[in-house]
């Protein structure tokens, strides 16, 4: 009789029987695992959460009352038959790849992911396993990131552009995680740093919990632009260009994220710039991923699928397609990568 | 290359005009000469001949990249550009190499003549020197299609601010056959004759739609109505014995109209006329419809029984030029009187046709009038101020299109695929039903007409709500009504519906309409017997 496979693919979510465990699903379970606090992966109505203790707060905050456990990376905890721990994924602060044994069989979720350090989240950590689950959001080889130094140069040289031509730089970005890595590579001796009440809103929590950001300012209703001159504003890409943000008077917008490598996708949703910065993997960061946990077996979610799965099964990898029929369910996924 | 490179980045980033005539500007009055002509050449569609094909550019670009051939196929349409997609899968350049834009359009037409070896091993050089925005640019060259939200407009105004010469006379100067190679310069820009070439057409005037009434425009007897006709503005000119035809897109269509020829017989030498060109069906004297026209349309050399089958006649309703004197600036009232008098003695068999002017003493009876358009094979009205003057581009003010409402229909949408270029990750492109019975019956697409922000919302929708895909198509549940708006239904065997749609849209996202209220393939065919 062939085993069970240590995680399974439902329709609540990724399951683990052995024990008795959901990993980010989608619909209200007793116990849920939980890789990092985005929407997608973190919804409410669960009956335990269990996330590394830098996560937790955001979830928190985002979910209000949780009952919900912490754990450190690397701390070892038994479920039933399970065997789990929490290994950084480096995506946001406190983000994990979830690492489950059973019956001598290693399974990783890896939730999103990128690898290249940024200096904020915990650097990414491949973990050996034979079984893993990955993303595919940036899955094409068209898709390949600059170091995260050169693309810090591009956003300041605009800024301080900005900064002399008498406007106010205006940097639409996902309010947890984008937003604070931003944050820590502005160069805060151009002028001020602004920001958005959601994006303050998580900068709060993060500094709670002892993550140093750069000084910054909210741009409440009674801020009076002419008190921030060269200032920069940080802010949710939905305010970019909303009243709020038109009564800073002379202004420039952009958009930072990983989609903006495509001219098209650049020229309509960037204002004057956009840059190219994700907080998921690119190409070469996927393969690497991959190739260093030694997993004979892929699972590709989230992303161009399909496409990627051919690739590693074309590349001497056992990849299947994990059926995600609920999806990406952010409004906007455009909007967090 | 890399100051072009630079313009390209400056436009391309920006969505504000200023911002793009500046840099435009800046450039013009810096750049060399011959990288300022190319320019110019590249911004209005004039292109080095093609040297590498694209098939050739996918397999040594996918190649050098590492990757197989069907992935590269897969990113291209993601991407929606194959320039693109060759500059991003390619791996960073090794050198750099600053040498001007003409220098890289001498090198790649010298390619034409090269054997393949040496094409290839210039292009491969060329991706391992050029990084980023330049090679992309390359790319393009190669490629063609160099799009990129300046309009000629807007590259003209920057030309007039560099050159100090009004945007008018520049306009004129660009139109027509050049190339950079047959022109310097000075002959193009500066010299004194620019009237040297016959062929060179006058830059069209365009009108704006009328939105609301006609009653806000003033005095009727200001203004003069037309139809306006479903067909191809197009620019008829007789100079030096011969003809030249020129498409509102400033492309040279006078080879696909040989009929045109025998206006020389009619009309004297120095004669220019703007109209519209109409498939005539002599036997009711009347145009046939825009599908008659479009298997003219796509033939670069028109066989004898397609002559026949479907003749082409200019409906001329503007002379912009009379004995060889340009009558711009006559007014438009005049301009008729003289047009009319040309026209006076036309027979039935000449190709040109005097498009006649509607009668009428208040807005109430133009009004009735446009109402009945659809039965003249028209779109709408045309309505143009007695004294104006034919101006160059879409200027608001002394013309006005006032269309028909469009035809509308609530159908279900039921397939789903993303866009490409700038609407590349969104779901953009629909497949539309009718209801018959239980069944949903195709019967159009439609592309346009939401907004980004909707097309956002309904990509989110489609993405958890994917029945069956097929390749790039993606069956979606029955589930969203939309108004699709349409100006002309007609009876087509080719579709599963039985008719075809012109310019099918989608108006509104009726999310106030459950399924079963949508319309019916009964609905369809009533219009198409009323409208057809």
């Amino acid at each position: 009789m062939a085993r069970e496979p240590v995680l399974t693919f439902t329709d609540k979510g990724i399951y683990c029987a052995a024990g008795n465990f959901y990993i980010d699903p989608w619909r209200p379970v007793d116990r849920a695992l939980i890789t990092h606090g985005h929407a997608d992966h973190a919804r409410p109505g669960h009956g335990s959460y269990l996330a590394t203790h830098a996560a937790l707060p955001v979830m928190r905050h985002r979910l209000g009352s949780i009952s919900a456990q912490g754990t450190a990376f690397g701390e070892q905890i038994i479920i039933n038959d399970a065997r789990v721990s929490f290994h950084p994924a480096g995506h946001v602060p406190g983000s994990a790849q979830i690492r489950v044994e059973a019956g001598g069989e290693v399974w990783v979720a890896s939730g999103d992911y990128k690898t290249e350090a940024d200096g904020l989240s915990e650097a990414f950590e491949p973990v050996r396993c034979q079984h893993f689950i990955t993303e595919s959001t940036f899955g094409l080889p068209v898709f390949n990131w600059q170091p995260q130094k050169n693309v810090a140069q591009q956003i300041n040289d605009w800024w301080a552009g900005c900064a002399r031509a008498g406007k106010t730089a205006f940097l639409g970005a996902y309010a947890l995680g984008k937003a604070q890595r931003l944050l820590t590579l502005l160069d805060a001796g151009i002028g001020p740093i602004l920001t958005h009440g959601a994006v303050e809103a998580t900068n709060r929590v993060l500094r709670e919990q002892g993550i140093v950001l750069p000084e910054t300012v909210q741009a409440t209703a009674d801020i009076r632009p002419k008190d921030h001159p060269g200032a920069i504003v940080l802010a949710p890409p939905s305010a970019l260009g909303s009243a709020w943000a038109r009564r800073f008077g002379p202004q420039e917008s952009a958009f930072a994220s990983g989609w903006m490598q495509l001219r098209g996708v650049r020229r309509r949703r960037a204002g004057d710039r956009g840059f190219v910065i994700s907080d998921h993997a690119d190409w070469t960061g996927l393969l690497g991923a991959i190739r260093e946990t030694g997993a004979e077996n892929i699972y590709v979610t989230h992303g161009y699928t399909e496409i990627f799965s051919r690739y590693l099964n074309e590349n001497g990898w056992n990849a299947q397609i994990v059926p995600t029929e609920f999806g990406d369910d952010a409004a906007d996924p455009e909007d967090e990568a | 290359m890399k100051r072009f490179a630079d313009l390209f980045s400056a436009i391309d980033q920006s969505t504000k005009t200023t911002v793009k005539v500046d840099a435009l500007a800046r450039y013009f009055a810096e750049a060399p000469e011959q990288d300022r002509l190319w320019t110019i050449a590249l911004f209005s569609g004039r292109r080095p001949r093609r040297a590498v094909t694209t098939t050739r550019l996918r397999e040594w670009g996918a190649e050098m990249a590492g990757i197989p051939l069907w992935l590269f196929e897969e990113c291209y349409p993601i991407v929606g550009d194959l320039a693109e997609t060759i500059a991003l899968v390619l791996p960073p350049a090794e050198t750099r190499d600053d040498r001007p834009l003409a220098a890289w359009i001498t090198d790649l037409r010298a390619l034409s003549d090269a054997d393949e070896d040496a094409r290839r091993t210039f292009v491969e050089e060329a991706w391992t020197t050029l990084g980023g925005t330049e090679r992309f640019l390359f790319n393009k060259l190669i490629t063609g299609g160099f799009r990129m939200g300046v309009s000629q407009k807007l590259m003209t105004r920057a030309l007039a601010r560099a050159t100090g010469r009004s945007e008018a006379e520049l306009a004129h100067r660009l139109m027509g056959n050049w190339q950079p190679d047959t022109t310097s310069w000075d002959a193009l820009i500066e010299a004194d004759d620019p009237g040297a070439d016959a062929s060179r057409p006058y830059p069209f005037y365009l009108a704006y739609a009328l939105e609301g009434t006609p009653e806000d425009l003033g005095a009727t007897d200001d203004w003069r109505a037309e139809w306006k006709w479903d067909g191809i503005r197009g620019q008829l000119i007789l100079r030096d014995g011969q003809y030249f035809v020129w498409s509102r897109g400033e492309e040279l269509m006078t080879d696909r109209f040989p009929e045109l020829a025998r206006a020389c017989d009619y009309l004297p030498d120095g004669t220019v006329l703007d109209g519209e060109l109409l498939v005539w069906k002599a036997a009711s004297d009347s145009p046939a419809s825009f599908n008659a026209l479009q298997k003219r349309i796509g033939r670069k050399t028109v066989p004898k029984k397609l002559l026949a089958e479907a003749p082409v006649v200019l409906h001329a309703y503007d002379l912009l030029e009379w004995g060889g004197q340009d009558l711009r600036e006559t007014p438009f009232a005049t301009r008729r009187a003289l047009l009319e008098n040309a026209c006076s003695d036309l027979p039935p068999e000449a190709p040109v046709r005097l498009s006649p002017q509607l009668d009428f003493d208040s807005w109430d009876v133009l009004a009735d009038l446009r109402a009945d358009a659809r039965a003249e094979q028209a779109e709408g009205l045309m309505l143009k101020r007695a004294d104006s003057p034919y101006l160059a581009g879409r200027k608001k003010g002394d013309w006005w299109k006032w269309k028909l409402d469009p035809l509308t229909i609530d159908a279900v949408m039921i397939y789903a695929q993303s866009g490409h270029g700038r609407r590349a990750n969104l779901f953009t492109d629909f497949t539309f039903a009718v209801r018959s019975g239980n069944d949903l019956v195709p019967f159009t697409k439609a592309y346009s007409g939401l907004t980004d922000a909707e097309f956002r919302e309904i990509t989110a929708w489609v993405r958890k709500n994917t029945l069956q895909r097929f390749g790039p198509v993606r069956q979606v549940t029955p589930h969203h009504v939309f108004e699709i708006a349409f100006e002309g239904i007609q009876e087509s065997p080719r579709h599963k519906s039985g008719v075809a749609l012109r310019f099918p849209r989608m108006s509104r996202w009726r999310k106030d309409k459950p399924l079963q209220e949508a319309n019916t393939l009964d609905d369809l065919k009533d219009m198409l017997r009323i409208y057809g």
